[in-house]
């Protein structure tokens, strides 16, 4: 016998909390931490979060009865405690994968993060964590090349890359642009990157800062015998530009093109990442924006999930932040979600903020790039953090050095390599900076400034998003 | 600023990763075989005229060192090396299997142009 209609409004834990659910190894899982409004039940608040990310609406509707809701829809299957805040809990939530488009971050956004975190029930709402099943894994192409295509494209091993963005942000011609990336190439940085805020403006269009970059490129790896790039962003406010963009850079014979996937969205990003894949072309990810939305503790978007779904969406290169620098990010949440971009196996682990099993299977790594506020003295703290797998990028310390950008790479550049040979030698490079730092300057006049400019600089402002421990 | 103070930087040439460092000492190049070995990483020894440096493929010294542990064995296989193709740049590559790329790769030994 089939259901009856019965109109009105139900509350929505009698369809949406389901604590005795046992997840599917291919349901999307989703932790959300809830702070709902006075006098609302938890199990009322989660379920609602459920609903309203899944089949539900405020009032029962005839037409549910021509499906099977008991199929599609999302369940609220625990809640937690969040340790250090009696007013929010942590909401988990199942999805069956069915309710969601296969390659479709777009579509699975629109879904965990749409209307319900408007939804008056709740003050605060912040999706923390989602767990992608395999099922979903393997229907994404994901980075276009991965870390290790792109350490045999550009030959580079054993070692972190260097690089740095090009400063003054906005404002140089194209030609003078070019000058700066060849000071900075030459001087040992393996690239360097157009500013997020660099499209296509009046004062340097594309074409021109395209083409005066690439003779700088070219220029600098005949003079070094290194293999060099420059990111060049093909960001811009409509797909067709974007890709008439990246097919200069492809014609002009550049490895590396770059996009802000936060504020080009996912579908432009996915899109670029294919077209990436298919011409064999590195592709580096900026964040803007990324800080409207994760750095609230108690609403909006963590950045571990912006990141697995730029992993998801693809990109070679994410920004990660640099827990030492100037702009926001503690260590153990940022070595979280840096695992997140490179491993193929991530485990459940509440203290580096991984509140999942989160299996990669085969899907290629993304280089994490530390940059923003660090310099020479950062070196050792930075090796430690980010590793290997990761490009440290130095604006203001490659630029600022009082000798000019190319004795300023070169800096960073002996800095680095002194850092990466104490390490693999057994040294504690943390404890031992100071000590590992001024021997690689006795050969190093550049580094010797370098240390003498920047030895006061710090950024020790506490976090505002900590984990909760 | 005074520019009397400014010192000119010149463009070198370099061989990627331990580039910009001066010549390791032998007990220093030791330390780097003895850390690649330690990773569990195949070493390998590859060598190539200086004109051709910026090749993907330089020749291969033997084959890859398989499961060689000993850093006695490896140093002996880089000299014979170095000794068979004395201009020849010559350096010393870690295959990590589980990457599937290289772990790291330096040079030992700079060829003459």
């Amino acid at each position: 016998m089939s259901k009856k209609y019965d109109a009105g409004v139900k509350e929505y834990r009698d369809t949406y909390w389901t604590p005795d659910y046992v997840p599917l190894d291919t349901d999307i899982l989703a932790c959300f931490k809830c702070t709902g409004q006075e006098g609302v039940p938890r199990e009322e608040v989660a379920a609602a979060v459920a609903a309203e990310s899944s089949t539900g609406t405020w009032s029962t509707v005839w037409s549910e009865l021509l499906t099977d809701l008991e199929f599609y829809k999302g369940r609220a299957y625990r809640i937690e405690d969040v340790p250090t805040d009696p007013e929010s809990f942590y909401a988990f939530v199942a999805y069956p994968l069915d309710l969601f488009e296969e390659g479709s971050i777009t579509n699975v956004l629109t879904s965990l993060v749409g209307n319900v975190f408007g939804f008056k029930a709740l003050r605060h709402l912040r999706l923390e964590d989602i767990r992608f099943p395999l099922a979903f894994i393997k229907t994404c192409m994901g980075p276009p090349n991965g870390i290790a295509v792109e350490r045999d494209r550009m030959n580079k091993y054993g070692r972190p890359l260097l690089g740095c963005t090009i400063k003054p942000k906005l404002g140089l011609s194209g030609k003078n642009y070019g000058r700066v990336v060849y000071e900075c190439l030459r001087g040992g940085l393996d690239f360097t990157k157009d500013d997020e805020n660099i499209n296509s403006q009046p004062f340097q269009r594309w074409q021109d800062r395209f083409d005066f970059v690439a003779e700088a490129v070219r220029t600098a790896e005949q003079e070094t015998g290194e293999r060099k790039g420059h990111y060049l962003n093909c960001t811009a406010a409509t797909p067709e530009e974007m890709y008439a963009r990246a097919e200069h850079a492809k014609a002009l014979g550049m490895p590396i093109i770059m996009h802000d996937y936060i504020t080009g969205g996912f579908t432009a990003n996915t899109g670029l990442a294919k077209w990436c894949r298919r011409k064999g072309m590195l592709l580096h990810i900026h964040r803007a924006m990324h800080a409207v939305i994760d750095r609230h503790p108690k609403h909006g978007i963590h950045f571990r999930v912006l990141a697995k779904c730029l992993r998801l969406s693809g990109g070679d290169h994410l920004h990660t932040g640099t827990v030492v620098g100037k702009l926001e990010g503690d260590r153990q949440t940022t070595l979280g979600f840096i695992d997140q971009l490179r491993e193929s196996y991530v485990p459940e682990d509440r203290t580096r903020g991984n509140f999942f099993d989160q299996d990669w299977a085969s899907m290629p790594g993304v280089f994490a790039v530390a940059s923003g506020g660090i310099h020479v003295w950062h070196m050792p703290a930075l090796v430690t953090i980010f590793g290997d797998d990761s490009v440290l990028q130095f604006g203001g310390g490659t630029h600022g050095h009082p000798w000019g950008s190319a004795a300023g790479a070169a800096a960073n550049r002996v800095a680095l390599e002194a850092c990466v040979k104490a390490r693999n030698a057994g040294r504690e490079l943390e404890k031992e900076s100071r000590d590992i730092l001024t021997e690689a300057a006795k050969s190093s006049p550049e580094l010797a400034i370098a240390l003498d400019t920047w030895k006061e600089i710090k950024f020790e402002f506490d976090t505002v998003d900590k984990l909760d421990l | 600023m005074p520019f009397s103070s400014v010192v000119d930087y010149q463009t070198v040439a370099t061989l990627e990763t331990f580039g910009f460092l001066p010549a390791m000492t032998q007990e220093e190049i030791y330390e780097q075989i003895a850390y690649v070995i330690a990773q569990g990483w195949t070493p390998c020894i590859e060598h190539v005229h200086p004109s051709a440096s910026m090749r993907n493929y330089w020749s291969l010294w033997k084959l890859p060192f398989f499961g060689e542990a000993e850093l006695g064995a490896i140093v002996a296989e880089l000299e014979a090396c170095h000794r068979a193709y004395p201009d020849h740049h010559v350096r010393l590559t870690g295959y990590d299997a589980y990457t599937q790329t290289q772990g790291t790769a330096f040079v030992v030994f700079e060829g003459r142009a």
